[in-house]
Formats: C-alpha cells, structure tokens, sequence
C-alpha cells in the first residue's frame, strides 16, 4: 500500500480534491482555474495537465490538497469586508494629477 | 514507391489507429472523470498519429488514397497492427496493462524512428515521442497504484499481465520489411528495442508487486496481416460504420 499519500478523503473510497492553480505564460502568476480529484499529489498533477491544460492553458501546474487550504468563513463577511466599504479615502482619487503626467 | 516502406507506415499507423479506438471506446464511462478525459486525451493523440503516419503510407504509395481511405475503406485483412491492441478493452486495469506494455515500446521505437535517415518518418516521430513519453509515465504510475494497490485491483492487474502476456512477443518480431527499413536506416529493428524494453516493463512491474509469466509463447499475425483475432472485424464494423453505410458521407 502506498503510505505516502495524503490523508484520505472522510468518504471511503473517494479520492482526495485537489485545487489546480495554473501559470499561463512566464512572469504571471498561477491562477485558481478548478478542483479535480486524484489518488495522490503526482497523479493531481497529471489529471490537471489533461483536464486543464488542453487547449494550451499553461506553462506550469500547482496543485493543494483542498483540505490544506484555509479560508476566511462566508459567516464573517460583514465583519471582514463590510467596513471597508465606505472608506473611499483609501482609492488614490482624490488628486488632481497634473496633465503633464498624462495616462496613469 | 518503396513497398516496404508503405508497409512499415502502415504498421505504425495501424497501431496507433487501433489502439487509439479501442482507448477511446471509454469515452464518457470511466470509471472517475478525470480519467475519462485524460484516457480521450490519450486516444487523440493516437488518432493524430494516425493520421500523419497513415497520411504519408497514401503518399508513397502514389494512388490517389488518402488517411480517411486507408483507415476507413481497408478491412480486416489488410489492417497491419498488433494483435495486444485489437483486444478488447475488458476492465480498466486490463485497459491500462495493455497500454503500459505498448507505451514501454512506443517510447523506445519513436525515439529510435526520430533518428530516422527518412526525414519525414523523423519528423513524425519526434513529434509524437513526447505525447508517448506521457503516455508512459501515465499508464506507469498507474499500473503501480492498482497492481500495489488492494487485493482486488492486484489481483485484477496480474490476471491482466496474464493475458496480455502472449501479446507482446509480437512488438518485437522481424520479418524482411523491418530488414529491409534496417539496413537503409529508415527504422530500428524490434528486435533491438526488446531488451531496454524489459529493463523498463519488469521494473515497472516489480514495483507493482506483479509477477512476470515465465512462459514466452507470443501469438503473431497482426503484423504481417496473416491472421488477426475475431475481435478487429468487430472493432472495424463499429469504427467504419458511417463509412461502409453512406460511402463518400459529408457534412
């Protein structure tokens, strides 16, 4: 048996979910583009390369075991984000950018 | 035209054409998703080859026929593949068996046929030894993870091995063709390729906790064409089916 794997998923028998990050070009960043589910980490790398990157998505593949991903809870988000809302002071619009500066 | 090498392109191209249908025969009912699409993936990249190996097998042999005619107006008698990659597909471990053995020798025979003093035969091959080269490593990992896998899937993948077993004597017999593409440097003897081949196939195997069958009997005649099994006349009535009834159909 392989005992090197991840933590098997809670559901017997089921695979654990994998979240695909992907790097389109050189000099961006990976981006989140889905979930898949795999045996193991090498294995979500090969299912990300066949079910994301066929029509030449990518240059480079991350996966993470979803469940090592930690997340802000949707419960909190009138605390988390709300108040930010109203602070329209923290957007750099409030000066006059002198016309030589042209296009920012 | 050199009748040899129409011959060699058709070995090549038949291979492919048939194991690229009978892979994509699991085309929506694998058995997880993820495989479904990575085993469609697998199978186009077969059907791609076929088409530039059967592609240049019309053009040297100067008829007027071309890739669609070669694959979907011969029968039976005239198709040159293997016989391991006619079989029907069974489970999904005796599928991946099946196309961890070829992939072992589609590697090793592609990398060869890229040094090829036939420039387009190199060309072709270089092309295509990097979708085998993943082909290889897919089907590697995963005839490991089911053959050290669970009683079940162990148990599944050694009768698979099993079976298949007797097939692959065929990948590596020679007959005056492959002398004749030899000597004029066109493509490697299969000979030759035999025992880096079992370097890679026992290691792979023992890892998978399997046992190699001892006995080296290898059924033959897919090659030549002297005799295919039952199974390709029934692959062909599903795969030309459009074309024996509407011939010349467009859209």
């Amino acid at each position: 048996m392989n005992t090197t794997g991840p933590t098997p998923s809670k559901r017997t028998g089921e695979w654990p979910l994998f979240e695909v990050f992907i790097r389109g070009q050189h000099g961006l960043s990976h981006r989140h583009v889905g979930s898949l589910h795999a045996p193991d980490a090498e294995m979500a790398v090969k299912n990300a390369r066949d079910v994301y990157t066929r029509r030449n998505e990518g240059v480079s593949i991350w996966v993470v075991e979803a469940e090592a991903i930690h997340a802000s809870a949707p419960g909190d988000k009138e605390a988390l984000y709300d108040p930010s809302n109203d602070k329209v002071y923290r957007h750099p619009t409030f000066f006059d950018v002198p016309e030589e500066v042209g296009h920012m | 035209m050199s009748a040899a090498l129409f011959e060699m392109l058709l070995r090549l191209g038949d291979n492919t054409l048939v194991l690229g249908h009978r892979v994509s025969e699991w085309c929506g009912k694998a058995p997880v998703l993820e495989e479904d699409i990575a085993l469609a993936n697998t199978a186009l990249d077969l059907i791609g080859q076929t088409q530039m190996w059967l592609g240049y097998a019309a053009e040297v042999e100067g008829k007027g026929r071309s890739a669609d005619d070669l694959a979907m107006r011969r029968d039976v008698w005239d198709f040159r593949n293997i016989l391991m990659l006619e079989r029907p597909n069974l489970d999904f471990g005796h599928t991946m068996m099946r196309q961890f053995l070829f992939d072992a020798f589609h590697r090793a025979q592609l990398a060869a046929l890229a040094q090829s003093s036939n420039p387009r035969v190199a060309e072709i091959a270089a092309k295509a030894v990097k979708e085998a080269t993943y082909h290889l490593d897919r089907s590697a990992e995963t005839v490991v993870a089911l053959g050290d896998g669970t009683e079940v899937s162990h148990a599944k993948m050694q009768t698979a091995l099993d079976l298949l077993w007797p097939y692959v004597g065929e990948m590596f017999e020679s007959d005056d063709v492959d002398a004749q593409m030899a000597a004029e440097g066109i493509a490697p003897d299969p000979d030759g390729l035999r025992a880096a081949w079992e370097a890679t196939v026992r290691d792979t195997l023992s890892e998978a906790t399997l046992t190699v069958p001892q006995d080296n009997f290898a059924h033959k005649g897919g090659r030549t064409g002297a005799r295919h099994t039952e199974h390709l006349g029934h692959m062909l009535t599903q795969m030309q089916w459009l074309q024996r009834a509407y011939p010349d159909a467009t859209w």
